[in-house]
């Protein structure tokens, strides 16, 4: 294989696997190998001590009002997006994102951002792990248990709703399970609350804890799936994990978010999946391995379909965002603004930490509307034409080492600094013809250059291929 | 309608975050007002007195002084059964008309498309602010979304004239609409179309505009500004959408809620004002509605999400005065603490769809509701 092609199949994988690379990190990864970048990225190394807390370490220190009891929302979703944008484990990063899509918390019925936040590092923490753990860490979880009204399920009192999500959204999907079984689950995690929390004002916001109350467990017995005992709630996840119509709605998630774009979720019932094949194979890893998220992930980064589904989903807001402030380098520590850049994905209808419901986000073109794409379009354009920002500056340094000089080269040189970009011969055609008009580079006059390598970027931003990611 | 009569237009301006309903219009010799509101309630002698019961509170001077001219509706006790008292669910039900399940289409998007069939405006509808609420989101349907009436645009960092001329020109080729270039591709080549379009026509309102009326300085009434540049331009635009807030006054309610009404009202009275000022606006109404009231109780220092409120619809076309029963703030009345809800939401929007746009509500509201007679 050419390196072009290796360097256009690695920046695949880490826009998938991650937000972006840099021309130089795709060299550097090149270099390795593609599987051993799979494995690299999959296989993370425990975390020390001293980066357990990760870029989000940098923002406390800096924005220290991100972990004042209830937090700042808007310094919650920043300190987020910061760590998209540093982190040095991309896909643990990428799964926390996708968790978040598929177990959709917000804050506008949480309202204590600490707590999303907490539930975001759970995220990372057993996001690459097994998915019967995640599952036991989710039902415990403060801000899900809030989010769902679990801290309402007693005994003598059944409330469905996290038993029904769990069952619905979470693990089988519709259609797979009767109103007894999110009855009977619903009972089962009775008595798995949080500790009582104390009045916000005057104090404030106080943080949550679990707490599994005996008392309120109803102990009868239960009747699930055809399975008869006195269930507790890891029982029922045992059972549910163990299901083919879980194994099948998680890979179809993992498929929809990293491989190619999905009819929307609650059409699954009904519409087989864009690639029955590819799905088999992404079960068989997850099944085989026990629900190991690194075995299904690592199967699905080396397989052909992914290898060949470039440029096949539309772009999250999320992923324009932190993929372009990772590539133009503008936030490598945090700095006034920073607010700003958590509220962008948001302006592009994607309110990180806060999806519209429990069933998360609308993905693939609805993410496009006329106000989300002029959003989308201008705020890469401001960043890549900004030749102050040294992300940009980098690549304006590299194509004059490179000897860019022809229209046809700056065209070239930009699609491939924007993650070597396919796009259409029209296309190509249009960007050239513009390209042309400014005639060859002048390197001599460094301003100059510069501001047209940043525009021709800014261009190759606002076609609709950049769209796709 | 006349051919002469200009068309209908209506300003909705949402209320983000849940207005504190019980202390925006006061029932001010209620004592269960002043009992329940220990630490958030405006006094007696600062509530501006409407009636011998019910009062605004005191930031609400200019729109008190368009009541008094017989502009002002209230519509009381607004809202649905059984409130979620979840923001998102809560504006998502306002926004679709669909309080039992998820609905997909907002209301308002809905009123465009049949306000324009055949989508041959793009500015049929649009928002002011970032993205869109979903009141404005239907497949297909054309909405454009403005957050700085300004500096509105495709690819507006490009500060050099030329250049920038040169980059839309491009920009126009790339997404005009091509053969078999793909479901997706065509769709976002349409909205990228649309977005320049729009862009491209609502440029011309900062540049024919000029008005003697000073607008306060605040966001709302910065979006009202736009709007009435917009409408002053002529330019076809029949729903206008903007927000403003964050009226989710759980703390500090006592220092947050004037000022989040103090802009609000001298924005409305700016924006009347000015299209006044310029021989026109009677085919404008505004109609102001949030999520949910709140709690009847405070907490101390604030108030929680609770269920009733009211709307208000404003302008030169709309006959003045309370529409509807406050509902009953007596301890055995409430529900969870709040105020019930008399009058269902889906009739404020079948008044404006029916008795001002002069189309069938039905289809667009899911059902049939009771109207008030405020148009």
């Amino acid at each position: 294989m050419a390196n072009k092609e290796k360097l256009a199949q690695m920046a695949h994988l880490m826009r998938r696997a991650g937000f972006g690379a840099s021309r130089e990190e795709l060299e550097e990864r090149v270099a390795k190998g593609y599987e051993a970048t799979v494995e690299e990225l999959v296989n993370l190394p425990a975390k020390r001590p001293e980066d357990k807390a990760g870029p989000f370490a940098m923002v406390t220190r800096y924005h220290p009002s991100t972990l004042l009891p209830g937090g700042v929302p808007t310094l919650g979703q920043a300190s987020w997006m910061y760590s998209m944008v540093n982190t040095d484990r991309p896909l643990e990063e990428k799964m926390a994102l996708f968790w978040h899509h598929v177990f959709a918390t917000g804050n506008s019925k949480v309202d204590n951002c600490d707590q999303l936040l907490e539930q975001l590092d759970m995220f990372r923490q057993y996001g690459l792990g097994n998915y019967r753990d995640m599952l036991v860490q989710l039902s415990k979880n403060p801000a899900m248990i809030f989010w769902l009204d679990n801290n309402e399920n007693h005994r003598d009192a059944v409330n469905e709703n996290w038993g029904r999500e769990l069952l619905e959204l979470f693990s089988m999907g519709v259609s797979n399970y009767t109103e007894v079984d999110v009855r009977e689950a619903s009972r089962a995690f009775t008595g798995w609350t949080i500790t009582p929390k104390i009045p916000r004002l005057p104090y404030g916001r106080f943080p949550w804890r679990f707490e599994y109350k005996e008392e309120d467990h109803d102990e009868g017995e239960k009747t699930f799936l055809g399975y008869t005992g006195n269930f507790n709630g890891e029982d029922i996840i045992d059972i549910v994990v163990k299901e083919p119509a879980t194994a099948r709605f998680i890979c179809r998630h993992l498929y929809n978010f990293f491989v190619a774009d999905e009819v929307q979720v609650p059409a699954w019932t009904i519409e087989p999946a864009r690639d029955e094949e590819a799905l088999d194979m992404m079960m068989t890893a997850f099944e085989e391995s026990g629900y190991e998220m690194t075995a299904v992930l690592s199967a699905m980064f080396n397989s052909d379909f992914f290898k060949n589904a470039r440029f096949a989903k539309i772009k999250s807001p999320a992923e324009v965002v932190a993929s372009t402030l990772r590539l133009s380098g503008s936030w490598d520590l945090p700095k006034p603004g920073i607010r700003d850049i958590g509220l962008q994905p948001g302006y592009m209808g994607q309110s990180i930490l806060d999806p519209p419901s429990v069933e998360g986000w609308y993905t693939g073109r609805e993410w496009i509307n006329s106000g989300s794409l002029l959003a989308r379009i201008n705020f890469v354009a401001d960043h890549v034409a900004d030749t102050s920002l040294p992300g940009v500056q980098s690549i304006i340094s590299d194509m004059k080492a490179a000897g860019v000089s022809s229209p046809e080269q700056l065209l070239e040189a930009s699609l491939e600094h924007m993650g070597y970009l396919e796009v259409s011969d029209e296309t190509r055609q249009q960007l050239l013809d513009h390209a042309k008009n400014g005639g060859d580079m002048d390197w001599g006059n460094e301003d100059d250059a510069g501001a047209r390598v940043g525009e021709m970027l800014a261009l190759v931003g606002a076609t609709t291929e950049y769209q796709f990611g | 309608m006349t051919s002469t009569k200009k068309d209908p237009v209506i300003v909705v301006l949402q209320l983000t975050g849940g207005n504190d309903y019980f202390n925006t219009v006061i029932p001010y010799n209620e004592p269960l007002y002043y009992d329940n509101r220990p630490a958030v309630q405006y006094r007696q002698e600062d509530i501006i007195k409407v009636d011998d019961q019910l009062g605004f509170m005191p930031a609400m001077g200019p729109i008190k002084n368009l009541y008094d001219q017989g502009k002002v509706a209230v519509l009381h006790g607004i809202g649905y059964a059984d409130s979620p008292r979840s923001h998102f669910r809560s504006m998502d039900i306002w926004h679709t008309c669909e309080p039992d399940k998820v609905g997909t289409e907002g209301w308002a998007g809905r009123l465009a498309r049949e306000l324009d069939p055949n989508k041959e405006n793009v500015l049929s509808a649009i928002n002011f602010g970032h993205g869109l609420p979903r009141a404005l989101v239907v497949p297909g349907v054309p909405v454009a979304a403005i957050a700085d009436l300004e500096t509105y645009g495709v690819l507006t960092g490009i500060s050099d004239d030329q250049q920038r001329m040169k980059a839309l020109d491009l920009f126009a080729r790339m997404y005009s609409p091509a053969v078999g270039s793909g479901m997706v591709t065509d769709y976002l080549r349409s909205t990228g179309m649309e977005a320049m379009t729009g862009a491209d026509i609502v440029k011309v309102a900062p540049e024919m505009y000029s008005s003697s009326v000073e607008y306060p300085n605040s966001p709302i009434a910065a979006h009202l500004k736009d709007i009435a540049q917009v409408y002053l331009a002529d330019l076809g635009t029949r729903i206008f959408y903007t927000q403003h807030g964050s009226f989710d006054t759980h703390a500090g309610e006592a220092g947050a809620h004037p000022t989040l009404w103090k802009d609000v009202s001298e924005g409305i009275s700016a924006f009347f004002e000015d299209l006044h000022a310029h021989g026109t606006g009677e085919n404008v109404i505004m109609y102001l509605f949030t999520e949910f009231g709140r709690r009847v109780h405070d907490n101390g220092s604030g108030t929680d999400h609770g269920a009733a409120g009211a709307a208000f619809a404003i302008g030169d076309a709309v006959k003045g005065g309370m529409y509807g029963q406050y509902p009953s703030a007596k301890a055995e009345d409430l529900e969870q603490g709040d105020l019930v809800p008399n009058y269902d939401f889906r009739g404020g929007y079948t008044t404006i769809i029916e008795d001002w746009f002069g189309l069938d509500a039905k289809p667009i509201v899911n059902g049939s509701f009771e109207k008030h007679s405020f148009l």
